[in-house]
């Protein structure tokens, strides 16, 4: 009897209501946990498998030796490579396209090549400004190696020690 | 009044074509776009408030970009959706289609006439004015109606009839609700209502008439298509209702009809329950005086505020009814209580209950 006069009390007062707008007043002073991305940033795995580069030597001679084994082993044929006889008899690329809307990510490229010419970086946050632009060649790949050089090394040296 | 009644006599010396019709005439549109500037102002924060006071509520920061802390979100806003195409439907009646939004909108501006923001400041004392304003926030629902007809679209003609379905349940409970109010005040002038409460914060009709408040509230939760009531709209179930059809401008009036409403029955509540202008100190001692220099004004807005901000708070916490479910909250349980507390009322009348009666 007790029980059921408290009940009628609460529904006639409101109470779930009541119970339901006190949380939501709670929250209001809460403390926020949106991250204002373009000024901060979550943290990123060194795994984490975003836009390529091809890396150079410290002397500046190109790794890739167009043994195109990431051409074979792209599961979404990404990549398409042409290469040539070089004077001094070394064998070079003379084009390193990537198709960004068709590569998937999944790091394939990166674990074939046996001289660690082709990587994914950190970089996640590129834009194309036409749709022929998915397609990024040999230049700017170098030029993403360049430029990102400190960070991917890094990446990847937090990397090694989970490689057997 | 004195200021303008002098202000007038001037005129009246100074230009010779100048007579007592065209004072008139001055003074009203004096007095509405004194009223309708701020209004549009408030509305548009009010839109800035909500997005923010949500956002906060659940844990987002709701807008930054636009200006310092996003101050100039709602500008940015209204730039936006006046510079947009305004589509019409191929099939729809354009006539009837750009109606609808005025037929919103003049409604809710209109209401405002009657409104006392302090003693002897408001646009005109009508003698009904409570059913000045029961008659005009009816009309305001054609608006959507005749947008959902005018789109020639299933998704707005569905907001429409549910539009008008919640209406005719509602406006009866708002009514029979607003009628224990002028039966104690024995007068349905809102300036003769807000001055029967005059007093201390028991003196209010709040405490007589709890059930009431209450009531009337979510009636008019329901009246301004507001969450959780927000069937109209209903984003799940009809896309966007009336508006489905609306963009730019248009769609903007509509918006700014919906947010006026909401502001508006803020005050209504004040006005009715929480002692329109009167401070919440009177006859206490020593705050009285403390708080003596703050206008009546003042008081309403910050009342008014709080009820806006429980607007947005309710929305932000509870998911939307079923529609049948507000069929049966309006037709079974509102319609009976206020009913009943008529005769409550009309009881505590006969008894003379201190210190309402």
């Amino acid at each position: 009897m007790i029980k059921k006069i408290k009940k009628i009390v609460k529904d006639f007062s409101l109470g779930e209501l009541r119970g339901g707008l006190k949380i939501t007043a709670k929250e209001l002073v809460n403390k926020k946990v949106t991250i204002q991305f373009p000024e901060e940033r979550t943290p990123i795995s060194p795994r984490f498998r975003g836009l390529h580069a091809l890396m150079l030597y410290p002397n500046g001679e190109e790794r890739c030796i167009a043994c195109k084994l990431c051409e074979a082993v792209c599961p979404a044929n990404a990549i398409t490579i042409e290469s040539e006889l070089r004077s001094d008899n070394t064998r070079r690329t003379t084009r390193y396209d990537i198709d960004l809307f068709k590569c998937i990510f999944c790091g394939f490229c990166e674990e074939a090549c046996p001289v660690d010419a082709i990587v994914e970086t950190q970089i996640f946050d590129y834009v194309f400004e036409s749709r022929k632009g998915s397609v990024i060649n040999k230049e700017n790949l170098i030029e993403v190696g360049k430029k990102h050089k400190d960070s991917i090394i890094k990446a990847k040296s937090e990397d090694l020690k989970y490689i057997i | 009044m004195e200021l303008w009644q002098s202000f007038v006599n001037w005129l009246d010396l100074a230009i010779p074509w100048f007579d007592g019709a065209v004072a008139n005439m001055l003074i009203i549109l004096i007095k509405s776009i004194a009223l309708v500037m701020p209004l549009m102002l408030a509305v548009a924060y009010f839109t800035y408030a909500e997005r923010k006071i949500i956002g906060y509520m659940q844990l987002r920061v709701g807008p930054n970009r636009v200006g310092p802390r996003g101050w100039l979100q709602p500008i940015a806003d209204a730039l936006k959706l006046m510079t947009k195409e305004i589509i019409f439907p191929s099939k729809s009646n354009i006539y009837l289609f750009l109606l609808a939004p005025v037929l919103a909108i003049a409604p809710a501006i209109a209401v405002w006439a009657v409104i006392p923001f302090d003693k002897g400041i408001y646009v005109t004392n009508l003698d009904v004015s409570l059913l000045y304003v029961l008659a005009i926030g009816s009309i305001g629902v054609y608006g959507i109606i005749l947008a959902g007809w005018a789109s020639n679209s299933k998704y707005p003609l569905l907001g429409a009839l549910r539009s008008a379905s919640l209406l005719v349940s509602y406006e009866i409970v708002i009514g029979f609700a607003l009628v224990t109010v002028a039966m104690i005040a024995g007068s349905v002038n809102l300036n003769t209502i807000v001055e029967a409460q005059r007093g201390s914060i028991i003196h209010w009709y709040w405490i007589p008439l709890l059930p009431m408040v209450i009531i009337f509230f979510i009636s008019a939760l329901v009246e301004t298509n507001r969450a959780p009531f927000d069937v109209v709209e209903g984003e799940s179930e009809i896309v966007g209702g009336t508006h489905v059809e609306y963009s730019g401008m248009t769609f903007a009036v509509f918006f700014l009809a919906e947010y006026a409403n909401m502001i508006f029955m803020s005050v209504l509540t004040v006005i009715m329950f929480f002692g329109g202008w009167h401070s919440p100190f009177e006859n206490i001692l020593y705050l009285e005086q403390l708080f003596s220099w703050v206008p009546g004004i003042i008081w309403l807005l910050i009342k008014t505020t709080f009820f806006m901000f429980l607007y947005l708070w309710i929305r932000a916490t509870f998911p939307r009814f079923r529609y049948d479910q507000i069929m049966r909250l309006s037709w079974k349980v509102f319609l009976p209580i206020t009913i009943v507390w008529i005769f409550v009322v009309a009881l505590m009348t006969q008894l003379k209950l201190a210190p309402w009666f």
